[in-house]
């Protein structure tokens, strides 16, 4: 209980108040396997709990995480997602970063286009994912894997 | 006939009408037991409608659309009418934004609603005790 309450105490004395005595400290999630997959969209949509997002800013990123993290066990044979709560000028934000190993996409603006697929979805995964978040960054060349970073703030 | 589907929602026949639904919890593997599951009871209870209730469902993202869609099409295909009741608000406002209209799939705000689109009406309960053993 001691812990618990210093741990408030240190988010208090931060730049803005995450919900008292839940960790902020990025974490690291395996995408191996479809359990994976269900337990990213939890622990994503824990985060956004803890980063007080509304239920519809809540929906969004849990919904991109679930592309994403599909896209990196699908097309990128498994990968990692890392979940970190950056701030910018007190505002909390969500951020995720999801890496794979695998091929890579060679034609970047072609998977980026709606209704583009080369897999079993609906081609809307990547285009999608970076409408429902503020920021996108993806990182990828043929046969260097793909690591694509998402951000979204709360709407203060 | 209600036991609970490889979803985990039963499937319930209500005369020529099949009501189930989706849980949160939908990986690939049971889409698609799902999928074989509905149209294979579609055929054998001659159903003419299915109700999908997706009232729990936190999330679509595009692999649950997509089961959603094929479901509503390959029920078409078997002669059966599919409403899929219940999305929540915050649901419908992602998935205009991530880009899917669920083309094809059609709606209603609740089951109940969903229901009366497919031919179930309301009807007044019975007077109490009106079913009661009145021999003695």
């Amino acid at each position: 209980m001691t812990q618990a309450s210093d741990v408030g105490t240190a988010a208090r004395g931060g730049a803005h108040v995450y919900e008292e005595g839940c960790p902020t400290t990025p974490t690291v999630h395996e995408v191996r396997s479809e359990e994976d997959l269900l337990a990213v969209r939890h622990a994503v949509r824990a985060a956004t709990l803890r980063a007080g997002f509304s239920i519809v800013d809540q929906t969004r990123v849990v919904t991109a995480a679930s592309e994403l993290a599909r896209n990196a066990y699908v097309h990128g044979g498994g990968g990692t997602v890392t979940i970190e709560f950056p701030d910018r000028n007190g505002t909390p934000g969500l951020r995720l970063t999801v890496r794979d190993d695998g091929p890579g996409i060679p034609d970047l603006s072609a998977a980026l286009t709606d209704g583009f697929t080369t897999g079993a979805g609906l081609g809307h995964g990547l285009g999608g994912a970076r409408r429902l978040m503020d920021e996108f960054e993806i990182d990828t060349a043929a046969g260097q894997g793909t690591t694509v970073t998402v951000t979204r703030w709360a709407v203060r | 006939m209600s036991s609970a589907s490889s979803n985990g929602v039963p499937i319930l026949r209500l005369g020529d009408v099949l009501v189930t639904g989706l849980l949160n919890e939908l990986d690939d593997k049971s889409a698609i037991a799902f999928t074989e599951e509905l149209t294979a009871r579609i055929t054998t209870d001659r159903a003419r409608g299915v109700l999908i209730d997706i009232s729990r469902l936190e999330i679509i993202d595009s692999f649950v659309a997509r089961t959603l869609m094929e479901l509503t099409t390959m029920a078409r295909l078997l002669g059966a009418r599919v409403i899929v009741a219940g999305m929540r608000p915050p649901v419908a406002i992602t998935l205009v934004e991530l880009g899917l209209q669920l083309t094809g799939v059609e709606t209603a705000l609740n089951a109940e609603q969903g229901m009366t689109a497919l031919g179930w009406h309301r009807v007044p309960a019975p007077p109490e005790g009106v079913m009661r053993d009145t021999s003695q």
